[in-house]
């Protein structure tokens, strides 16, 4: 274990910066933290988490996939896939750092998206223990442990310093960069760090939430259970959910006409809105309420099926927190998993 | 730099033929630049087709696997792709990716078995696929029973095809059928459904039912009465699609992804499949 | 501190639906903390005596779910409207939204909704409780072990603090008492924007609206945003986009909101309440009631029921184009 003093961590990041580009949580003007590009000046933000989850990295809001020139009846399709190079993501949470995961069952399985596979190939993912969980927090549900974060390297903050372990070849490979700066270290006050979180964790108000009702194999269950009705009633129907959510990955493939060719992209998409599924003949899901279930069904039941058991989600609480109208994953796994468990 | 395989990134494709087939449906014969067959498929198997600056879908390849020089899909008139494609001249070029889903079952499950292909106007589009397979293969099937119904003799797909080889197959019983009357129609009239229960097939068969939800649902029902169990009848779904691999999510009903776990179901999968398809 | 309690409420809502007034209720329902408050309809008086919950947090305006609910209830919905949410019920009735037979409107007012981001900001994270205490919230937390003590004025959401109307321009029942049109400081702000250089402006504008997920949530919170189908989900329109191509589009999805609502947007501020970005939406919106208010004379969208729009009224006074295009000019 080695640790630099929090007020040279920005000696830390500048070092890193001279060969590799480096993102962090910033606060902004408004106080929301974004993950920002690091430069002189750039201050590391003490909130627990950014709004808009790190999946943007290796799954971003939208990307160009390729272009096509058209001249009369033909088509020259241009790969415009770049070379990506190596960047680092600092200060990831332990519920984001088990989102990647999940979204690489997704993306890396067979056939691997080349555009995610690329982006993650080339990410250096630094972890930062939580020190202050909020009562939206329930990581613990999904069996994480804030304390202890995955990644290519595992951060600790305490009140004057930070303390880093490498996890993997390309942790260790940072840990060499920033060697000058840093020095070794026992773990007594990471060990402290832990014991306290750990405290924490239990009084969090969702710490009881169990995932015991739910799982592969539950479709008949919970698909028709009647309570969907009274969850879903005052859904807005809009993806606020989905895009702060860091598991959700449902895309939407466009083209864009520049009037001088073509541009195919990909953007995120959401199963919660009305034309997610509607095809030229016709709609599976007509109701807010059928694709309010779909959301959950899939988190709770369906990936877990097709994923060892590991759900989709992580309980990072930013839908507790950003619902428009407070509806969320906590509620509906109490209310249709409540009288289900045995 | 050496850039990985991308699914998402299709080849050129060059339409080479259109055939006028009813007054809303077309086949298009599509080969890449070079002459060729853009990849190799199996029965039931799906592709992508596009239009830059239109759009995507995702349509069955209707010519068999056995043809090796190109591939045919019978189109259907109906969305913003379909539309433009009509419009297509010989010579248009698209964009083509695939293959994409699960084939049928064609030399496993099928093999040695009386085969009973039912299709309900585009619905023969999937199904022309296997059936010209397993006419290929003939000595590896036992009898081959098609029963094909329309709205009218326009609107039935392959007409020629179908009369002038199909029927003349040894051991291959074609069975159409029209919804109304028509004048120079003398065959059947009435309904998929209800003709199959006419038939009254015996239940020594695997069935494979491609059509409009509606026929479906009343056919598999027809099919049951008659003694078949739901573990011998096949069917394909079709849902929106995005990606074509089970990445995007639209076609995502319970645990399967309609792309890439079907569009070829056996319909006790279906069963286990929350009912939004 | 709301003046009137839950209890009153509860009280009120028991008996109409006992006496059969109403088959249905639109309250707020009790989440996991005191501060998560789902809109809920109750049908019976066993829910809303275990879940249903008015206090700082209430502020969800239920106005737009009277389109979809009238429809879906047999008899009468009750609906509890705030000062603010009776504009919009009254531009919905304009708009022939949702049929007025069908709804019993209590009125209630109000003192203000707390911001949770506020409060966030003054006591910190890891909230486990807060109660109304006097003029102030009480706030309990996992890292301190006494409660803070918060004036509610301090936490008070933005649209609260620039309160246009404490008057409730419809109700069939009214619950306490009724107060009087404000005159607020609401458009300091925009004047303050105004105020700017166009660079300064955009700049503001583009820092803003770069934190813009798309989520559509201000459009599908908003009242004025009532279209069965919107041009931006319409796939056949070119602009349906999920994402924005660039920059440009993101700027235009807010811009064409905005003018699309022009004229009948109440300023009821649900718009930024649900950002989860925290974007001040409003503003674009108020810019647009500050002009009309100059260009026209005073308009409050919503005040009353049937009243003729500015922008969709010809008068012969009107404001020639000329002279929105030199006030334009003088500003570039």
């Amino acid at each position: 274990m080695r640790k630099v003093s929090l007020d040279s961590i920005n000696k830390v990041f500048a070092k890193i910066s001279e060969s590799n580009k480096l993102y962090l949580p910033v606060d902004g003007s408004d106080g929301v933290a974004v993950y920002t590009e690091w430069s002189e000046g750039k201050e590391w933000s003490n909130a627990l988490n950014t709004v808009r989850s790190p999946k943007d990295f290796f799954f971003p809001q939208m990307e160009n996939l390729m272009e096509f020139k058209t001249s009369g009846k033909n088509i020259e399709l241009v790969d415009i896939r770049d070379e990506k190079e190596d960047f680092v993501i600092f200060g990831v949470r332990a519920c984001d750092v088990r989102s990647f995961d999940i979204l690489d069952r997704v993306f890396l399985s067979d056939p691997v998206d080349s555009f995610y596979a690329s982006r993650r190939e080339h990410g250096i993912i630094v972890s930062v223990a939580c020190s202050k969980p909020s009562e939206t927090c329930f990581c613990k549900t999904f069996g994480i442990d804030a304390a202890n974060p995955d990644g290519d390297v595992t951060a600790w903050k305490t009140e004057d310093s930070v303390y880093f372990v490498a996890n993997t070849e390309k942790g260790e490979a940072f840990m060499k960069k920033i060697e000058d700066l840093t020095e070794e270290c026992d773990d007594s006050a990471v060990t402290a760090q832990k014991e306290r979180i750990a405290k924490i964790m239990e009084k969090l108000p969702l710490a009881d939430l169990s995932t015991d009702a739910f799982g592969g194999g539950k479709t008949d269950t919970f698909f028709n259970a009647p309570e969907w009705d009274e969850l879903s009633q005052t859904c807005l129907g809009c993806g606020t959910c989905t895009f702060v959510c860091p598991t959700c990955q449902c895309y939407d493939i466009k083209d864009f006409n520049t009037g001088n060719g073509v541009i195919r992209y990909r953007c995120w998409d959401s199963c919660m809105y009305s034309e997610f599924t509607k095809m030229a003949h016709g709609n599976n899901r007509l109701s807010q309420k059928e694709r309010f279930r779909q959301r959950f069904m899939h988190k709770l039941v369906y990936y877990p099926e097709n994923n060892e058991g590991i759900f989709g989600c992580v309980g990072c609480g930013r839908c507790l927190a950003k619902c428009p109208i407070s509806m969320n994953i906590v509620k509906v796994m109490k209310k249709i998993g409540g009288n289900k468990s045995e | 730099m050496n850039k990985m395989e991308e699914t998402l990134i299709p080849k050129i494709g060059v339409i080479t033929d259109v055939r006028i087939d009813t007054p809303d449906i077309k086949t298009f014969r599509v080969v890449t630049p070079d002459g060729k067959k853009a990849f190799d498929h199996r029965p039931g198997q799906c592709a992508m087709l596009s239009i830059p600056g239109v759009g995507e879908a995702m349509f069955s390849i209707t010519s068999s696997p056995t043809n090796t020089e190109y591939m045919e899909f019978s189109i259907k008139k109906c969305g913003c792709v379909t539309e433009w494609l009509h419009q297509a001249e010989v010579g248009q070029q698209i964009t083509i990716r695939g293959p994409y889903g699960n084939p049928f079952p064609v030399d496993d499950v099928f093999a040695g078995k009386n085969l009973l292909f039912i299709a309900g106007g585009v619905g023969l589009a999937p199904l022309r696929s296997v059936i010209n397979y397993c006419r290929h293969y003939r000595d590896r099937y036992g009898d081959i029973d098609i029963v094909y119904g329309s709205r009218s003799k326009d609107d039935l797909l392959d007409y020629k095809e179908i009369i002038e080889e199909w029927s003349n197959d040894a051991g291959v019983n074609v069975h159409l059928t029209i919804d109304n009357p028509q004048e120079g129609w003398d065959g059947h009239v009435g309904f998929v459904p209800n003709f199959v229960k006419e038939l009254g097939f015996d239940t020594n068969k695997t069935a494979v039912l491609c059509g409009p939800p509606i026929m479906i649902k009343f056919t598999l029902e027809g099919l049951i009465s008659l003694g078949f169990d739901k573990t011998q009848v096949y069917t394909t779904l079709e849902l929106r699609m995005k990606c074509g691999v089970g990445k995007c999510g639209r076609c995502n009903v319970g645990s399967k992804y309609v792309c890439k776990d079907g569009p070829v179901f056996r319909c006790d999968e279906l069963e286990e499949l929350p009912d939004e398809y | 501190m709301q003046k009137i309690t839950k209890d009153q409420l509860v009280e009120k809502t028991v008996a109409l639906l006992s006496d059969g007034t109403v088959s249905a209720v639109l309250g707020w329902s009790r989440g996991e903390f005191d501060y998560d408050i789902t809109p809920a309809v109750f049908k019976t008086a066993e829910d809303l005596k275990e879940n249903f919950v008015w206090n700082d947090f209430c502020g969800a305006n239920f106005s737009k779910y009277l389109v979809a609910q009238t429809g879906k209830v047999e008899g009468k919905i009750l609906v509890f409207l705030k000062p603010c949410d009776t504009y919009s019920f009254n531009q919905l009735l304009t708009e022939h939204r949702f049929d007025r037979e069908k709804v019993y409107a209590v009125g209630i007012p109000c003192e203000g909704m707390a911001d949770i981001a506020k409060v966030k900001e003054i006591v910190g994270d890891g909230i486990v409780s807060i109660e109304a205490d006097g003029e102030n919230l009480k706030v309990s937390t996992l890292y301190e072990d006494a409660p803070a003590l918060v004036n509610a004025k301090d936490v008070m959401a933005e649209r609260c603090v620039n309160c246009k109307s404490k008057k409730h321009v419809a109700y069939d029942e009214l619950m306490g008492d009724d107060g009087e049109v404000i005159e607020s400081n609401r458009f300091d702000e925009v004047a303050r924007l105004e105020a700017m250089t166009p660079d300064e402006r955009f700049a503001f504008w583009q820092n803003e609206l770069s934190r813009c997920i798309r989520c559509n949530a201000c459009r599908d919170a908003c009242p004025a945003c009532t279209c069965e189908k919107c041009v931006f989900d319409n796939p056949a329109s070119s602009v349906e986009n999920k994402a924005p191509a660039n920059s440009f589009e993101e700027k235009m999805f807010h811009i064409i909101r905005a003018f699309h609502v022009a004229g009948r947007c109440t300023d009821c501020g649900e718009c930024s309440r649900v950002c989860p970005q925290n974007i001040p939406l409003h503003l674009l919106n108020r810019k647009f009631i500050k002009d009309i208010n100059e260009f026209y004379g005073e308009y409050q969208a919503g005040a009353e029921v049937g009243s003729r729009a500015p922008l969709v009224d010809y008068t012969t006074e009107d404001l020639e184009p000329g002279e929105v295009f030199d006030r334009g000019d003088k500003d570039a």
